[in-house]
């Protein structure tokens, strides 16, 4: 049996396996937070670490669980985690507990995680288990973000609006504005219809970017069933 | 008394659909709509399910955490009691109620981890309801979950039909037709008012 490289386990959860674009995991956050870049690194950074410290306890865990009681177990530890997360956000960053509002507790629920913990920690190693969460963790923030970025530029004209509250050295009010004030924003764009439509139009993008032919590499040997 | 269940009921189901405005319940909104008998199925069992997590989670977090001092275990007790009951639901239809359990049965498992029914209990203690709101609330939730599922069941017989470029087939195409949907629910802002205030 040959095994993944560490590097491969690593980066496979950022375009490839991509959590939301391309295995549909964890759609509700995706689109409830997104409507500021600043809220979908809040999100996307307490998922990444309910996912990593649920991945690496369960895979610890793995041979100890029995496998009929496994999920009631699954979602024990991640509820303990994500209530960790939830008391730490509430007691440092509480301009993200409220933007985030009850997303926070329903990371408990959120797909990627218990599948993560189901498909890949119950079946690896602690160390594989634990990159394997980092790098789920990375692509579903970076997802997070530029689904933020072009619902926030679009929707209210400004970008990274209330980072201030996460990096507290910024100053209050923190935005960069990106479309001048006296263009009408496209508001749409931050309330519900405008979610799924971005949602629709990157995941189109990410077919595109994992299915289109490499360059410089040889041609599909069955031809052209790419396009 | 009964106006504000009413008020509730319907923007529970028309302005707030926990569906197409709030973005809860979207895998199973998603992976489920694809069949109009499997979507009613669907719907219905969460129907059922809301409510009697609402019924069992209020008076939980009401007379058992908060006079403790225990709110922060919210998370953990909920989802360990809808868990639980959602095994017993499927325990007891089996036994009791065979064909009840045959239509809903499939479903009833990846209830546990749809996230209308933990963000029905939680937002219920946040809005600070009491026990027949919560449940009236509950029960809105759980229709407008159905509206919404046997409505985009019918939008995506005819999205299938349509020939999308290629990179749109699939999910893609069914994300913006969503975004069709989710906008004509948005017609619905202030009509509850519009009747009942």
């Amino acid at each position: 049996m040959s095994q993944p490289s560490k590097i491969k386990v690593l980066t496979n959860g950022i375009l490839n396996e991509n959590p939301v674009l391309r295995l549909v995991l964890g759609t509700c956050p995706t689109l409830a937070v997104t409507t500021m870049a600043s809220n979908g690194i809040g999100m996307g950074l307490a998922a990444t670490f309910v996912l990593l410290c649920s991945n690496v306890v369960i895979s610890a865990l793995r041979n100890i669980i029995p496998n009929q009681v496994r999920i009631p177990c699954f979602i024990t530890v991640i509820a303990g985690f994500v209530s960790v997360v939830q008391m730490v956000v509430k007691a440092f960053v509480p301009s993200l507990d409220s933007a985030l509002g009850v997303y926070l507790p329903l990371i408990v629920v959120n797909c990627i995680i218990l599948g993560r913990a189901e498909a890949f920690a119950s079946k690896n190693g602690v160390v594989d288990s634990a990159l394997d969460g980092i790098g789920m963790g990375i692509g579903f923030t970076c997802t997070l973000t530029i689904m933020g970025t072009i619902r926030e530029i679009l929707g209210s004209g400004t970008w990274m609006a209330g980072l201030d509250g996460l990096l507290p050295f910024l100053p209050d009010g923190f935005a960069i504005r990106v479309i001048p004030e006296s263009i009408d924003p496209f508001t749409i764009m931050t309330s519900a219809p405008g979610g799924f439509f971005v949602f629709g139009i990157m995941m189109a993008a990410a077919t595109w970017l994992t299915s289109r032919p490499k360059k410089g590499a040889a041609e599909p040997a069955e031809g052209g069933n790419a396009q | 008394m009964i106006k504000q269940l009413a008020v509730i009921f319907f923007t529970m189901i028309l302005v707030d659909n926990y569906v197409l405005s709030k973005f809860l319940g979207i895998c199973p909104f998603l992976g489920v709509s694809k069949k109009l008998d499997s979507a009613v199925g669907m719907s219905l069992a969460v129907v059922f399910v809301m409510v009697m997590a609402t019924a069992a989670t209020w008076p939980i977090q009401t007379f058992l955490l908060d006079p403790n001092g225990m709110g922060y275990l919210q998370t953990i007790v909920f989802i360990l009691i809808i868990a639980i009951l959602v095994q017993l639901l499927e325990n007891f239809l089996k036994k009791f109620i065979p064909a009840l359990y045959r239509s809903l049965g499939v479903y009833l498992p990846l209830i546990t981890t749809n996230c209308t029914i933990l963000g029905v209990t939680i937002l219920n203690i946040d809005n600070e309801y009491n026990f027949i709101e919560s449940i009236v609330c509950a029960a809105g939730a759980g229709l407008g979950f159905l509206v919404a599922m046997v409505l985009f069941s019918g939008v995506r017989r005819r999205v299938e039909q349509a020939r999308p470029p290629e990179c749109f087939k699939g999910l893609p195409i069914t994300l913006v037709a969503a975004a069709m949907t989710s906008l004509s629910f948005m017609g619905f802002g202030g009509i509850v008012d519009a009747i009942f205030g």
